[in-house]
């Protein structure tokens, strides 16, 4: 899948689309009472804006780490009997989950 | 059939054939026990933090440079936002801005022609489980989940269901060549999405477009687009609308039908994974890599024609797989005959593979043993029928091509007192067939020549039995 630009920050959130993505199931009372405390944060958040950030270079981390990586070995998992304890429901080892409409 | 045309894009994900998974130390086996290849990582347990596989990054790197991308010494892992159930941790760790390799190509070659396929990018991501279903559920099996993939992505550049196919065995082939993926399509190691579209002819613009998800077989991507592009074809010619849409490919009956619309298309929330560290490549290191790249297939061939003086046939037929265009190459080397070095290869190896089944690392023959067998067959120590058989022992215990001449006791017979007396027998013992070729009935030949081989027990040399069988019978 290629990359669609995702909403720009800043933009207004809209609290009962944002649920919607995440699944979260919001009465109309909590989505009312939800969108004006994001506002809030995100009007916290906007203060940075007022900074000149013109020489500094964009980062997507605040810690200056790279190249954190493993090699290429393997190591011993979870069995399956041990993994199928943290399922709600199993099935030959598989994890049960509702029907799957594709 | 209309003044419009297809425009097709792939997105091709191939699996990288690392021994672990990409986060965690979780093995990659195909077809293991369900949730057998699991840990608190693949599984997203909260608190659980991935750590990438280097080797990973490495052979996306690889893969890259064969491709002729550029590589970002400076990249990054995101995470994509989406529900399903086959996504444990409700995102996909994937490259969104910034991927390991932009740009790059691969070359087609369609109907004698060639042309080139951009690329757009390569990113590298998790692969995610793999669904079973039951009669009133389904069941996840998360031993895929977290599996390295490459999606390479090529620009809107293929105009036709035979493209797509082309490009996908030039891809194929490349990667095999860069070792970094096994390839393997019956596991699942090179799944397409394919974009296509349709727009008038001699218009830059691209129509609407509608995505096939999830082909894992060539004939299944080639019989899925076939089928869209007439779709779309039909649609635009009739002036009806074409929507933007999922769609998914029905095998069974051989259409394309409608998954998901634009409706509800996806808002992926793309967001740095604040779990994961950029990645740095120093220059020196790919640099070193580039240095170790294979001779592409393409230039391969190429040489290989004008080094040995073989047909292109024969040198695109040895270049399709890396390692048998190796195996040629080591054995031609070290013979004067690398033609006839090229058809033992063709036939008697290729054949033999596919009967049993094998790969030529698996055969027990040498490059140097098959240079030998060529030179006793050149100084006609032995005919071609002791070759074949000679061939066969070398490929299935390996050895020296003499000393199983020897120790069969193959060596052809060109003794001309000895292949005289059995002539004279074979002229004696089958008087009739002498008088068939005296009256002129030249396949009467063939069966003395039969009869001559017998009695030399398969090691006459056929040439001397055939002028002397015509010498002594007047032909
Ligand atoms: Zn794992």
């Amino acid at each position: 899948m290629s990359p669609e630009p995702s909403q720009p920050g800043g933009a207004e959130i809209d609290v009962a689309y944002v649920a919607h993505l995440a699944r979260m199931h919001l009465s109309d009372e909590e989505i009312a009472r939800f969108q004006p405390q994001l506002g809030q944060i995100v009007d916290y958040v906007r203060q940075i804006q007022a900074l000149d950030t013109s020489d500094v270079e964009p980062t997507a981390h605040a810690i200056e780490i790279r190249n954190v990586a493993r090699a290429d070995t393997r190591r011993e998992g979870l069995s399956a009997d041990v993994a199928m304890r943290n399922a709600p429901q199993s099935k030959d080892d598989f994890f049960v989950v509702p029907k799957i409409v594709e | 059939m209309s003044n419009y045309e297809p425009v097709i894009g792939l997105e091709t994900h191939v699996q990288l054939g690392t021994s672990s998974k990409m986060f965690c130390g979780c093995a990659t086996d195909f077809a293991a026990a369900p949730n057998s290849q699991v840990c608190p990582v693949c599984l997203g347990y909260p608190g659980s933090l991935p750590v990438p596989n280097e080797v990973a990054v490495e052979y996306t790197v690889r893969a890259g440079l064969m491709l002729g991308c550029d590589i970002n010494l400076y990249s990054k892992f995101d995470r994509k936002s989406y529900f399903y159930p086959d996504m444990p941790k409700n995102y996909q760790i994937t490259q969104y801005d910034m991927p390991l390799c932009l740009a790059g190509a691969v070359e087609i070659d369609l109907n004698g022609d060639s042309r080139v396929v951009r690329l757009r990018r390569i990113h590298l991501e998790e692969d995610t489980g793999k669904n079973v279903h039951f009669a009133r559920t389904s069941g996840v099996d998360f031993n895929r989940a977290g599996t390295p993939l490459m999606e390479i992505v090529t620009e809107p550049d293929i105009y036709s269901a035979d493209e797509a196919m082309a490009y996908l065995q030039a891809l194929k082939q490349l990667m095999l060549y860069a070792g970094v993926s096994e390839c393997n399509l019956e596991e699942g190691n090179f799944r397409c999405d394919v974009n296509c579209s349709v727009r008038p002819v001699g218009s830059d613009a691209l129509g609407v477009k509608t995505e096939l998800k999830n082909l894992n077989t060539f004939k299944g991507i080639h019989a899925a687009l076939s089928f869209e592009i007439d779709r779309q074809l039909n649609l635009a010619a009739s002036g009806a609308e074409i929507h933007q849409e999922t769609r998914r490919w029905d095998v069974d009956a051989g259409i394309t039908a409608t998954m998901r619309t634009k409706e509800d298309a996806h808002d992926y929330r793309y967001f740095p994974d604040p779990d994961l560290a950029p990645i740095v490549l120093a220059r020196e290191q790919v640099d070193r890599w580039r240095d170790e790249l294979p001779e592409a297939p393409r230039a391969r061939r190429v040489r290989m024609i004008e080094q040995y003086g073989i047909p292109a046939y024969d040198a695109g037929v040895l270049v399709a797989e890396k390692a048998i265009a190796d195996f040629y190459e080591e054995a031609a080397q070290s013979s004067p005959n690398p033609k006839a070095v090229s058809n033992w290869v063709m036939t008697e190896m290729l054949r033999l593979l596919s009967e049993r089944d094998m790969q030529i690392a698996e055969a027990h023959i040498t490059p140097a043993a098959l240079a030998e067998l060529v030179g006793l067959v050149d100084d006609k120590t032995l005919n071609s029928n002791s070759a074949r058989e000679v061939f066969g022992i070398l490929f299935q215990d390996g050895g020296r091509a003499a000393d199983i001449v020897e120790a069969r006791g193959l060596t052809q017979v060109s003794d001309e007192g000895l292949l005289d007396q059995f002539v004279d027998q074979a002229i004696a013992d089958n008087p009739d067939s002498a008088g068939d070729y005296r009256d002129g009935k030249t396949k009467a030949l063939q069966f003395l020549m039969g009869q001559v081989m017998r009695l030399s027990k398969g090691k006459a040399n056929p040439q001397s039995v055939q002028e002397l069988l015509r010498s002594k019978l007047g032909g």
